[in-house]
Order: C-alpha cells, then structure tokens, then sequence
C-alpha cells in the first residue's frame, strides 16, 4: 500500500485519505479500549495516510489542561502547508523535497552556560521524557494560523538536566544546515544556519514543547523531524525546527527573522493585535481549513495564552519589544 | 480574415478563461459541488490560491498586452493589436476578481477593513490604484469610445504603462522575502518598456535626419512609425 503511495503528488490524495482529529481520537479511543500495544502500532501506521514517510506511532498520554476546544487541522493540511525555507519558500515545498531526509541517525550539541554540555544522540535527549500530547494554536507571522496536536515534552524538563548557570540569560537553538540534504539553503534567502532563542523564563515556561510527533506519530520530515520547538504564543517563526545545537548564553542571541529585517520580526514575536507587522495588520487571521467562508477571525493576544504568559513580560512595552 | 484569423478571437477568450473557470471548479467543488468534473484541489489555503491565483494573472495579461507592440513590430503581423483588446480587459477581470476575492472571502466582506487597508497599507494602496486606473481602460475599449475620444483615446490609455509599473510594484511589495518572482515580472516589465523608451529614441533621432523629416512633410507615409509629433 504504502509503496503504491510513495512519489506521489499530493494534488492526489483523496479527501477519504485525509485524516480528521475527531477520527484520530474515536480510532485512538477504540485501540484504548482493548487492543493490545502492538495493534496500535499496526493500526496507528495504518490510520493516517503515508506522508510522513516512515512516521512510527508514538507511545503519550494526553494533556488535556494545556490542550485547546479549537477542532485541530487535518493531517493533511498540517503536513502539506508551511513554511521551512530550508526546503524552499513554497508553501508546498517542505511536503515535497523533505520527503527523502533522514532525520535518523540525529545528535544536538548543547553548550554554552551550563553544567552538562556535550554532543547528546537524539534518544538520549527524547528518553527520560515522558511524551504527552498537547493540541496547540498555531498563528503565522503571516495572518494564518492553525490547531495541531503535537507530541512532546517541556522544553524546561530538558533543560535542567543541562544544569544552566546563573550566567545563562537566554537558550540559543541552531537549526541542521546541510545544503545538500536541505536544498532550500543552497539559496541564501536568509542568513543559514536558523537560530533562535528565547529567554531562559520563556524556555523553561511549562507551555514552551519540545516537539517530536504529530496527531500520535513521529514528526514528519517536513514539520521539522526529528525535534523542534512549539511556542504557542509566538509567531510560528519561533518555533525553530530540525534542532542541532542548543547553546545557554548571557547575551540576546541574533536571531534569523529578526537579522533578516529587524523592523519588520522582533526578538519576542509574542502574537499581539495589537502590533501590526509593517506591511500587514496582525488583528486577525485565517484559520487554515475553515473553507471559503468565514474563515478570518480575530487574533488573541498572546495567541490566546496571555492567562499562562502575560506574565513573563509585565512591565515590557510590547511595542517596541515585538 | 482568413478562417484561422478568424478562429483565433474564440480561441484566445477560452485560453484567457480558463484560469479562472479553474479556480471556479476548485471553489465550487470545496463547497461540495461540481463533483463530477475532474479535480482541482485548492491546497489547504483555498482562498490564497484564488486570490494569489487571481492577482498573478491580472499580471500576466497586463505583460501580454504589453507584448503585443513589439511582437507586431518585430513579426510584422498585425494580427497582434488586434487580440490586444480582450487581452486588456482579461486582465482588467482577474483584477477586479483579485479584488472581489480579497473583499469578499478573505475580509469577510468588510468593507471598512478594506478601507483601513486602502488608507494604511502601501502595498494595498498602489494595487488599488492601479485597478481604479484600469476602469477608465475597460470602459473606453470599445470602438466607438476609441473613435470619440480619437488622440485622447492613446493618451487615455498610456495609463496602462503606470498601472503595470504599479501592479508589479504591489506584487514585489507584499512579497515576505523571496523576491525572485516578482522581480522576474519587474525585469518583464523593464524589457517591454525599454522596448518603447529605445524605440522612441529610435524615431526622434530619425525624424532628425533630413531625409526623413523631407519624406514626412512631403506627405509619404510608408514608414509612418517615424513620422513623430513633435
């Protein structure tokens, strides 16, 4: 079945292909209720279609006090639109070249200001996590957003086992750059490697998600196999994907976007309203998957987080800290 | 007119259709109808589809129109100018249609939004200058406007070079990062324009030759490109 499926286009997959998150739970649900572990692995692999290549299903519990009402995008939609200029500026790119990447075997180098610095594999990163899964908004910097249930961790859970120093300010995160795995960057559009950061009560904040699967399974290679950051409340560009290197510094870490055009993506890039990006206003969006009609609804500040992290920038004008 | 001249007209309006009977198709079929023709899958941003999909061919029909000049000028065919008309007022529609799919599905329908757009955003504001310009454009297209207005009508209509300057301009401006495609309509553009400015040059510094200048006062009009105004 599978092989049947590989190469090809995704113009051509059935809308009886595509999975909806009401489904992925009721299927979920009836595995729960009896069938046996390796079911699941059979009938998960089976229950969402073969884009991401070799996705395996994901052993998790589910959270739902940090989980949203919003009914999640399809599978489809999640993994065949967005952007990772990695992989080109298309929409539709990452879908499509990422499909040959191996994002296994995989190892993250952490250093900078803390105890435990070294070149970890990627199982000794994930392992003594226990998965859970969280469905999270998702809002562009672009004014359109979506609702993936994604897989993972507390970014801070990891961290502490780092041990930072009290030197470590912010976290610092590289993105892979390998032109030749990654063709996007044989094009300088933006200045490669990808970094990112956030501050060190930002990164150790409990909504802040390591990510490494989607609707139950293993990240697809196009949504940033085979670890990535999720920050629910700032713009997607944040949540850097593909991590290679994790680095704890003093200072603000010079980060792609905001290199890019620093009047245009800020530092922060908390979702806000209220702060239009220069060349477009940020007061609402278009769900993704909402159809032709009545898709634009109104942005939240904070994406609709600002309970849990409003907090973290009392006292900050959010103007000029965009 | 031969019969293949004459099949062209026909010919031309369905190629100048069929995008937007396409994108038809594939919004109709969203919304669970049309089913039985082949599929056109929107992605999963149907509405940027329509509305990029719209503006871009605004584009091209406006660079086509813009082509038809030189392509009489170096085929000699003047077959050309006239196809240029309906090229024109294709391009006028998928603007107007680029416009009704930003108003209508991604504002929702409001208006004032749009305004706030028109008034606050540069990007928005060239691009709806540039399809208030066209109107004047479309609705002057016929050949009895074309006889009234006679030499108006050409000076009229040179607002097809600003309002292409503008579209692309629009285009380039909204573009988050990746500049390559529209800055390969710019260079599109840069050509047919250069074309004119070269050519112009060309005839001012012919109809400085005296020999010229004496055929053009002696009335013969065999090469009647270079018989300028003043």
């Amino acid at each position: 079945m599978r092989s049947t499926r590989k190469g090809r286009n995704t113009d051509t997959i059935l809308p009886s292909e595509i999975t909806p998150y009401e489904k992925y739970l009721s299927r979920r649900a009836l595995l729960a209720g009896g069938l046996g572990a390796a079911a699941l692995q059979a009938l998960g692999a089976w229950a969402t279609p073969a884009r991401g290549q070799g996705a395996a299903a994901l052993a998790f519990t589910r959270n739902a006090a940090l989980s949203v009402e919003d009914p999640p995008n399809s599978y489809q939609d999640i993994t065949t639109y967005n952007n990772y200029y990695e992989f080109g500026t298309a929409k539709s790119d990452p879908a499509e070249r990422a499909r040959d990447f191996q994002a296994r075997p995989w190892s993250v180098a952490v250093g900078g200001e803390a105890e435990v610095t070294g070149r970890f594999t990627l199982e000794d990163i994930i392992e003594p996590h226990p998965l859970e899964e969280r469905v999270y908004r998702f809002r562009c910097v672009e004014a359109w957003s979506m609702v993936i249930p994604w897989v993972g961790f507390p970014l801070g859970d990891l961290l502490k086992r780092f041990k930072p120093t009290s030197r470590a300010k912010y976290v610092a995160f590289k993105t892979l750059y390998d032109p030749k795995r990654m063709p996007g960057q044989t094009y300088r559009i933006l200045d490669w490697p990808y970094v990112e950061g956030l501050r060190m009560d930002e990164a150790m904040h409990p909504l802040t998600l390591l990510a490494v699967g989607l609707y139950g399974k293993t990240l697809p290679n196009q949504n940033g196999a085979p670890l990535r950051l999720v920050t629910p409340w700032k713009y997607g560009f944040k949540s850097i994907k593909a991590i290679v290197a994790i680095d704890f510094v003093e200072k603000m870490p010079r980060t792609t976007w905001a290199l890019s055009a620093s009047d245009e993506y800020g530092f922060f890039a908390n979702v806000n309203p209220e702060v239009d990006h220069p060349r477009w206003s940020q007061a609402s969006e278009r769900r993704i998957g909402a159809g032709l009609f009545g898709a634009r609804r109104p942005t939240l500040p904070f994406n609709g987080y600002a309970n849990q992290v409003a907090s973290l920038y009392a006292g900050m004008d959010l103007r000029r800290n965009f | 007119m031969g019969m293949a001249h004459r099949a062209l007209k026909p010919i031309l309006f369905l190629a100048c259709l069929w995008p937007a009977l396409r994108l038809a198709v594939g919004a109709a079929q969203l919304s669970g109808l049309l089913g039985a023709l082949p599929a056109v899958p929107l992605g999963a941003d149907p509405i940027a589809v329509l509305l990029h999909g719209a503006g871009r061919w605004a584009l091209n029909l406006l660079l086509i129109t813009l082509a038809m000049t030189p392509l009489r000028d170096l085929t000699g065919w003047p077959i050309w100018l006239r196809l240029r008309r309906m090229v024109g007022l294709f391009a006028f529609f998928y603007a107007a249609l680029h416009l009704a799919v930003y108003l209508f599905l991604d504002q929702g329908g409001d208006f004032a939004a749009l305004w706030r757009d028109v008034v606050k955003r540069p990007y928005i504001t060239i691009g709806m200058a540039a399809l208030l310009m066209l109107v004047p454009l479309a609705l002057t297209s016929t050949d009895r406007a074309q006889r009234r207005l006679r030499r108006r009508w050409t000076r009229l209509h040179a607002l097809v070079y600003p309002v292409a300057v503008l579209g692309v301009w629009h285009f380039w401006w909204q573009v988050k990062k990746d500049i390559r495609e529209p800055a390969l309509y710019a260079l599109g553009l840069a050509v047919l324009l250069g074309y004119r400015l070269w050519k112009r040059r060309a005839a001012l510094s012919a109809a400085r030759s005296p020999a010229i200048r004496a055929a053009c006062q002696a009335g013969i009009r065999s090469y009647p490109s270079r018989c300028m105004d003043p």
